[in-house]
């Protein structure tokens, strides 16, 4: 196999206007096979837009994508019945019980397994003869859940999944997912704003923002790649020459907390020339790593690429 | 896994959660709760317990495993063994170095006397002794 059929997602410059704006601008994205890909960005970032684009639900402006190496504008039955897609909404049909619908659903998919249905329907703890309409929203996010995983999909694509969901509910998924994970050859693409649930499952993380994609590396070097520095002045901080990577600024008296990309000996050097009495080096948690990182500055200088998984 | 022992991640924390693991197993082996011949759970059903991407309890692994702390025997589990001696003593005191600039940092930062510090350290090494001895 050569590389590009281990990638189950390959864009190239995918660009989609609504109007004058720009939805999606110029994204180029490769997910590998196998593991767990994380799509981040703030809420309009184009995540939404770039799913239902890789899908075929939405047409492209220009730029060119392939899924499971079918052409987006392409696809035929046979390689969507390979796709499961879990959106926010959670929909099902309201007067079916759980058991309903997972008959009807399964007459769709040649590869349908009612095993994993039954599985995800008893992990949720849902009752086979409930009624859909009478299920609690992490119920019927559980129900969607199973219906997506019985087809055994190859790759496995959930819009926000955790949406609205209670803590128990969002927890079933993210094991749910986890559990997928048996399977060294499945892939998991799925959009989030739940910061501790991306910690526990990603393998990878790309960050959408404003249209544009600011970052797509494993989640370990993105989170490396991010260090706060405090610098420690004996009065009033002097004001910063433009340093490489700069995402954050807090001052905090006689010193200064930067948040910073790609810290290096250069970055030190430059900080050195400001005659600190101290500069101190240490890790970031995740979530403010993200928040600097998607923060108001939006200077896209520094853009952490390099999929790791091709090299 | 002995009883006494129990791996806990927490996310929003800034160690990463492989780090978090590694930390515990290596904390664990030095005040006795863990022992040689002890078995640590499979990747897989760590991943299960503790929810977490069994890419991420397999990274903390190969870590334990290249310091000596571990061993995977196929088909069998991990365990953990004897430590073998990965580091000259030349090289283990290079190691050593920065994580001392680390901590004394931060104590003097935190305007601790030297003293106090070196009372501190004392104390801790004892304590881990008492553990290592009531755990035998």
């Amino acid at each position: 196999m050569s590389a590009k059929d281990e990638l189950v997602i390959h864009t190239r410059g995918l660009t989609r206007y609504f109007g004058a704006t720009p939805g999606v601008y110029e994204l180029n994205l490769d997910v590998p096979r196998g593991g767990v890909f994380a799509f981040l960005g703030r809420n309009g970032s184009g995540k939404s837009t770039t799913i239902r684009m890789l899908l075929g639900l939405l047409e492209p402006t220009r730029g060119e994508a392939e899924i499971l190496g079918c052409n987006i504008r392409r696809l035929t039955p046979e390689i969507r019945a390979r796709i499961g897609y879990l959106t926010e909404e959670h929909q099902v049909y309201g007067w079916m019980s759980v058991r309903q619908c997972g008959e009807f659903q399964s007459q769709f998919y040649p590869r349908w397994n009612d095993k994993i249905f039954r599985g995800v329907i008893d992990h949720f703890s849902l009752k086979p003869d409930a009624r859909a309409k009478n299920l609690s929203r992490g119920e019927r996010a559980g129900l969607c859940l199973a219906l997506t995983l019985a087809p055994d999909p190859e790759l496995l694509i959930l819009d926000d999944p955790t949406l609205g969901l209670d803590p128990v509910a969002r927890r079933s998924l993210v094991e749910s997912m986890i559990a997928l994970t048996r399977r060294a050859d499945r892939t998991i693409f799925f959009s989030t704003h739940q910061i501790d649930d991306l910690e526990r499952v990603a393998d990878y993380v790309a960050v959408l923002d404003k249209s544009v994609m600011r970052a797509c590396c494993r989640l370990e070097s993105f989170r490396e790649n991010i260090r706060q520095v405090r610098v420690q002045f004996a009065g009033k901080p002097p004001e910063l020459p433009t340093i490489p990577g700069l995402l954050q600024v807090m001052r905090n008296g006689t010193s200064l907390r930067l948040l910073c990309v790609r810290y290096n000996d250069d970055t030190e050097h430059l900080l050195r020339t400001l005659k600190p009495l101290e500069i101190e080096t240490s890790p970031v948690n995740l979530s403010d790593c993200l928040v600097s990182y998607l923060g108001a500055r939006g200077e896209k200088s520094f853009i952490l690429s390099e999929m790791e998984a091709h090299s | 896994m002995p009883s006494s022992f129990n791996i806990e991640v927490s996310t929003g924390s800034s160690t990463p959660i492989y780090k978090q693991i590694t930390d515990q197993v290596r904390m664990a082996v030095a005040s006795g709760r863990l022992s040689v011949a002890d078995q640590l759970p499979s990747v897989r059903a760590l991943a299960e317990e503790l929810v977490v991407n069994p890419n991420t309890v397999a990274r903390a692994y190969a870590d334990l495993a290249r310091e000596g702390i571990i061993e995977a025997r196929q088909g069998r589990g991990v365990f953990i063994i004897q430590k073998r001696k990965v580091f000259s003593r030349a090289e283990a005191r290079r190691r050593l170095e920065p994580l001392m600039d680390a901590l004394i940092g931060e104590a003097f930062a935190l305007d601790f006397t030297p003293d106090e510090l070196k009372d501190a350290v004392v104390n801790k090494l004892e304590q881990l002794q008492n553990e290592k001895k009531s755990a035998a």
